[in-house]
């Protein structure tokens, strides 16, 4: 035996903390379950099969890549699980599983694995994975919208209703806020989540809870979720429905959970703001100037491509002291 | 293996064949020419009809060049050559609008455009302008069938995860996965065959004994 070992060099940052990427994706992963638990009750639990079938085409694709490249099987670290599981909350509740799992298994082999695995993609798996979705499954990703059951009686089967950002697109807002009326006012509908919309994104409340558990465990910071609120703020400030923006859709699940993946956005605070700002005015221009009701998935997606640009305009500066050499 | 020709040296027919359907393939080497790639190959029948038109016209521009190369100015070489390939796809195009009007009406307006191609100009400048002419044929006809060997392949994938069916026969019910026809689908496509492309001449490398090209930045440098 020779007593040499190799040295090896790795790139840095050799800073060590306690928390590991998997503690990190489970905690996320677990504060979602709130949103999961309103989603199945409010839409039925038919929706926890869409939402399992996007997991597990995650994991299947993930392990599988994982084989095919000989590297250690990933799926432990909890992200597959967490990128199955976000991209079938901004699902409709009447897709079919078969959909979600070909998103799923799309969006980490060509949105991550094909990049190299955790930590070098460009782009959010989950987004990519909704992206090829709504590219290869245009009806039932625009028309499953599954009508929300109330607290009591029986749920409303087969019935589908167009989302309250669906409705102000094709009505006006009046319209919009006509829908929500029931189940107590159309505040009580958003903020509560009996309306329609994505299995996961309903319930501004539920969401809100998941986001600040994740805050006191310090997984992510406000930066990135307040300037993507900001940005769309500013944008429909003038539409006259502000308030529906900024309440409606996936923003909030988007801004918390999505926007945030340490992967896909910017390292500095400078290029955080910029990139929030840069999302939530593009999630705006989407949804009023654009093809669709709901803009977030692409605004993701367009702000990660700019990442790598806000990583290298918002560099830390070092400071220079007096009379130290240059 | 990317071919490597010294100078006066003479490379053999199968040699230049081999290298432009193979080791230089136009799309999957190359590089080269990826627009109409991505644009005409969401059916086999497109695909085909284009890449036999560029076949066509690389084959003749290339020997026309090979032929006058004494007389062209190097200065002005590249307006030369660019007139030179127009010409013949101007005479292309009118042969197929005058006896193949249907199929002129689908893919008019692809084959015009074969004048930017830069797969074409880019084999005047390398080879057809250093080369005599039957090596110059040689060359256009590897690189001619090596980019419609490319546009079919595409064109099979696209067609059948696309639209279901594979040259107009019908597969599958329904369209499985629309991702694929639209021109987002098409670079999907072309960089997944890339990548089998190049899967597989590492594999026929190896098999021959040869040592497979070395793999760029693999394992890092560990001591």
């Amino acid at each position: 035996m020779s007593a040499t070992r190799p040295l090896i060099l790795s790139p840095g940052p050799h800073l060590h903390s306690v928390e590991s990427t998997s503690r990190i994706m489970w905690w996320v992963n677990g504060s979602l379950a709130p949103a999961v638990a309103w989603g199945a009750f409010v839409f039925g639990p038919r929706v926890l099969l869409t939402i399992l079938g996007s997991i597990a085409g995650a994991v299947v694709a993930e392990s599988l890549a994982a084989r095919m490249l000989r590297r250690p099987a990933s799926v432990g670290d909890g992200s597959a699980v967490c990128t199955g599981l976000l991209l079938s909350l901004t699902l409709p509740p009447l897709v079919p599983w078969w959909i979600a799992f070909l998103g799923g298994a799309f969006g980490i082999l060509l949105g991550k694995m094909i990049f190299g695995g955790l930590g070098f993609n460009l782009f959010n798996p989950a987004m990519v994975g909704r992206a090829f979705l709504m590219a290869s499954f245009p009806l039932p990703m625009t028309a499953g919208w599954a009508a929300p059951r109330p607290w009591f009686g029986a749920p409303l089967d087969a019935v589908t209703t167009p989302t309250p950002l669906t409705t102000l697109r094709e009505h006006g807002l009046s319209a919009a806020m006509q829908s929500l009326s029931g189940h107590g006012g159309p505040w009580n509908s958003l903020l509560m989540g009996f309306r329609s919309g994505s299995i996961g994104e309903v319930s501004m409340v539920l969401i809100a809870l998941g986001a600040a558990v994740m805050l006191v465990r310090g997984i992510i910071r406000l930066t990135i979720p307040l300037s993507v609120m900001a940005g769309l703020a500013a944008v429909t400030a003038f539409s006259g429905a502000p308030g529906l923006h900024l309440l409606s859709g996936g923003l909030w699940l988007g801004a918390f959970y999505i926007a945030t993946d340490y992967v896909t956005s910017p390292s500095t605070q400078g290029g955080r703001i910029a990139f929030g700002l840069l999302v939530g005015v593009l999630t705006g221009v989407i949804r009023m100037f654009g093809g669709y009701p709901e803009g977030i998935c692409y605004a993701v997606l367009l702000g990660n491509a700019m990442v790598p640009a806000f990583n290298l305009w918002f560099r830390p500066h070092r400071r220079v002291l007096a009379g130290s050499p240059s | 293996m990317p071919m490597v020709l010294l100078e006066g040296q003479k490379p053999g027919a199968w040699q230049l064949l081999k290298n432009g359907i193979f080791s230089e393939n136009p799309v999957f080497r190359l590089a080269l020419s990826l627009c109409p790639a991505v644009a005409v190959t969401t059916t086999v029948a497109n695909g085909w009809i284009l890449g036999v038109a560029v076949l066509l016209v690389q084959v003749l521009s290339s020997g026309t060049v090979a032929l006058t190369r004494q007389w062209i100015l190097p200065q002005v070489r590249i307006p030369v050559y660019t007139i030179i390939i127009a010409v013949w796809v101007s005479a292309i195009d009118m042969t197929l609008a005058a006896f193949a009007p249907a199929l002129y009406a689908q893919v008019g307006l692809y084959v015009k455009l074969i004048v930017a191609f830069a797969i074409i100009i880019s084999r005047l400048e390398v080879f057809a302008s250093r080369y005599p002419l039957v090596p110059s044929l040689w060359d256009a006809t590897g690189m001619g069938l090596g980019f419609l060997l490319a546009l079919l392949t595409i064109g099979a994938m696209r067609e059948v995860l696309g639209n279901g069916s594979l040259a107009g026969i019908r597969l599958l019910p329904g369209k499985p996965l629309l991702f694929f026809a639209l021109p987002a689908g098409g670079f999907f496509s072309i960089a997944l065959l890339m990548a089998l492309f190049n899967k597989l001449e590492r594999m026929a490398a190896t098999r021959h004994g040869r040592p497979a090209a070395p793999r760029a930045a693999a394992g890092g440098s560990h001591g």
